[in-house]
């Protein structure tokens, strides 16, 4: 039952007109400081546990980070340092080329599987939640189980399986030539299916007359897709596009457990590259410096998922 | 209308016999490769072979002791670290953006807009790029000077902060009619009774969506508990499986029994609440 029917039902219908009109008044009732005591727990954790760091995370970019000693002011110093580290310059280079091959593999797959499970019979519906499943399965299980599926030598479990078309054995994540790759095809297993939602929920939003016009015309399979679903589905392309890069951005738990930077430093992405600085060298300038960097990456793909969202609802 | 123009590629309408043999091996080949590694992982967590990187269907010699392992190197403890986090987690979540989200949707005050606005601008915020200054935070609450470092309460009061759950509180308490609180106000009910008895009773589907998915997302946490758990008797279940992994008196069968319970609450979680789930992917991607 929809909020509007419950509504229906409960409201005697002697009451609601007499309680219409007084629209007005329902703004100056109560106190002004209620809709504030709503809002206090909420206020509190935003300011401590976004606003506080977020504010920490600049500061301390502009800052030699000493426990203890008291921090002293370096101005672009930690920037320019990120910015000509070679490290980081690699670090930047393996997550912009991770989360393009993400991307593009989950959206082109999820896209494939939507078209493939669009439908409302039963076995649809049991194929589609079997496909779901590996969004909800954890980050840190999704890493373990393939850390233990790439095993390196020919019992591995996929390397069993290209066997039986006479490829490999592959290194997988042990190699520097596959690693990053590697780590791409666990991501594109665990981001397809989601992306697959997506586009099913915007298909479902295309205008079925226009497939049956279509098909009237004598329009084989292939150009509905193209003049009929692809531009259905433009919005929804561009969105998950944007949305999908920005999770790529960030990319840590995968690279930490499946690699950790290695071999020879082919995966090392800017997250993890920004937690060894941190936490294990206590660089924590530097860090945040480079974290400060990413985020500028992440509000301009952002603002553009915004501006594209405004243009589709205009 | 014929079947054909239902769907894009209008698959449900071919029935020859070559057509339903392509669509059986089309999703069999899906179930394969999206179900297998989980499957996989079910199989080799039965499996008494001591290298479960062998390819079988069926646990060749079906045990528990991969379990029994497991369990001997503290999973219980890091099962129950996890599900006290997601408990607490969850209900301060819940609780937080359900009071919030009345006060934005069914309130007129000044400075609303800006707080909306504030709240709305950390969906751009990923928590894992405030890693770093987070731990300093929680290491020393401003004004309160609280160490929660070490703590598993420093792994859930942070939780409390999600503008998702908030978001889709907001957008579904709007929808509630006016009419309803008009009338119970001139019943003489009071501002904690509106809430608590006429808005938040409707708001139901509302409260699975934010349900399900602060449970999927606080299960899934890696970083944060990472930060802050200091040594492992605040580990929660998905950090203890790479310290599983690193002990070289483990072997790869009890990682996959770990993971296998590290995994069961969320799949189980997803396969009872599909719908709103289903909801919350949507209203998170598409409309928020």
């Amino acid at each position: 039952m929809s909020v509007r029917e419950a509504a229906r039902v409960t409201v005697p219908a002697h009451v609601a007109p007499a309680a219409t009109p007084r629209r007005g008044q329902r703004r100056r009732s109560g106190q002004w400081w209620v809709p504030w005591l709503f809002l206090a727990p909420a206020l509190v954790l935003f300011v401590y546990f976004k606003f506080i760091p977020m504010a920490q995370a600049i500061g301390m970019s502009v800052q030699d980070v000493r426990p203890y000693l008291g921090n002293t002011w370096v101005g672009g110093a930690n920037y320019a340092e990120v910015l000509g580290s070679d490290g980081f310059r690699s670090a930047a280079w393996n997550t912009v080329v991770l989360a393009v091959g993400q991307t593009a593999g989950s959206m082109i797959l999820g896209f494939c599987l939507a078209l493939l499970v669009e439908g409302q019979t039963r076995k649809l519906t049991f194929i589609r939640s079997a496909a779901f499943l590996p969004v909800v399965v954890p980050l840190a299980v999704t890493a373990e189980l393939w850390r233990i599926m790439y095993h390196p030598t020919g019992d591995g479990l996929i390397n069993q399986v290209i066997g039986l078309v006479g490829l490999g054995p592959s290194g997988f994540i042990n190699d520097p030539h596959t690693s990053l790759a590697s780590i791409a095809v666990t991501g594109i297993w665990r981001g397809a299916p989601y992306d697959m939602m997506i586009f099913l929920a915007g298909l479902a939003g295309i205008d079925r007359g226009l497939y049956e016009a279509a098909t009237v015309d004598g329009a084989s399979t292939r150009q509905r897709i193209r003049h009929v679903t692809l531009p259905g589905l433009r919005p929804v392309f561009a969105i998950l596009f944007v949305l999908a890069a920005v999770r790529g951005f960030r990319t840590f738990t995968e690279v930490f457990l499946l690699t950790n930077g290695g071999p020879n430093g082919s995966t090392e992405v800017v997250m993890t590259l920004i937690y060894k600085l941190g936490l294990e060298q206590s660089r924590l300038g530097v860090g945040s410096a480079g974290a400060v960097l990413l985020f500028a990456a992440t509000l301009v793909l952002t603002v553009c998922v915004q501006l594209l969202r405004r243009r589709r609802s205009a | 209308m014929s079947a054909a123009t239902e769907t894009a590629l209008g698959l449900t309408e071919r029935t020859g016999v070559g057509a339903r043999l392509a669509k059986f091996v089309v999703y069999t080949g899906l179930f394969a490769v999206f179900a297998g590694p989980l499957l996989t992982l079910l199989v080799g967590s039965f499996n008494h072979v001591s290298d479960p990187t062998q390819l079988s269907v069926v646990p060749r010699t079906p045990t528990l002791d991969n379990f029994r392992i497991a369990f001997d190197h503290g999973v219980l403890r890091y099962l129950l670290n996890s599900f006290f986090v997601v408990g607490f987690g969850l209900l301060l979540q819940v609780a937080v953006s359900v009071l919030a989200g009345y006060a934005l949707a069914r309130k007129v005050f000044p400075l609303m807009t800006l707080v909306m606005v504030a709240i709305l601008a950390t969906m751009m915020l990923p928590e894992e790029i405030l890693a770093l200054p987070l731990t300093l935070v929680l290491a020393d609450l401003p004004l309160v000077h609280v160490n929660l470092m070490g703590t598993l309460a420093g792994m859930i009061v942070p939780l409390g902060a999600w503008a998702f759950s908030i978001l889709v509180m907001t957008e579904f308490m709007k929808d509630v009619p006016r009419e309803l609180e008009e009338a119970a106000r001139i019943d003489g009910a009071g501002e904690l009774r509106i809430f608590a008895q006429i808005i938040l009773p409707l708001c139901k589907p509302a409260l699975g969506v934010i349900g399900v998915f602060g449970f999927t997302m606080i299960w899934d946490q890696y970083l944060l508990p990472l930060l802050v758990a200091q040594n492992s008797s605040a580990y929660t279940l998905p950090l203890a499986l790479r310290t599983l992994r690193i002990d070289p008196a483990v072997t790869p069968g009890v990682v996959l029994a770990a993971s296998l319970l590290a995994l069961l609450p969320s799949v189980l979680v997803f396969l009872f609440f599909q719908r709103s789930f289903a909801r919350g992917l949507t209203s998170g991607a598409l409309k928020g």
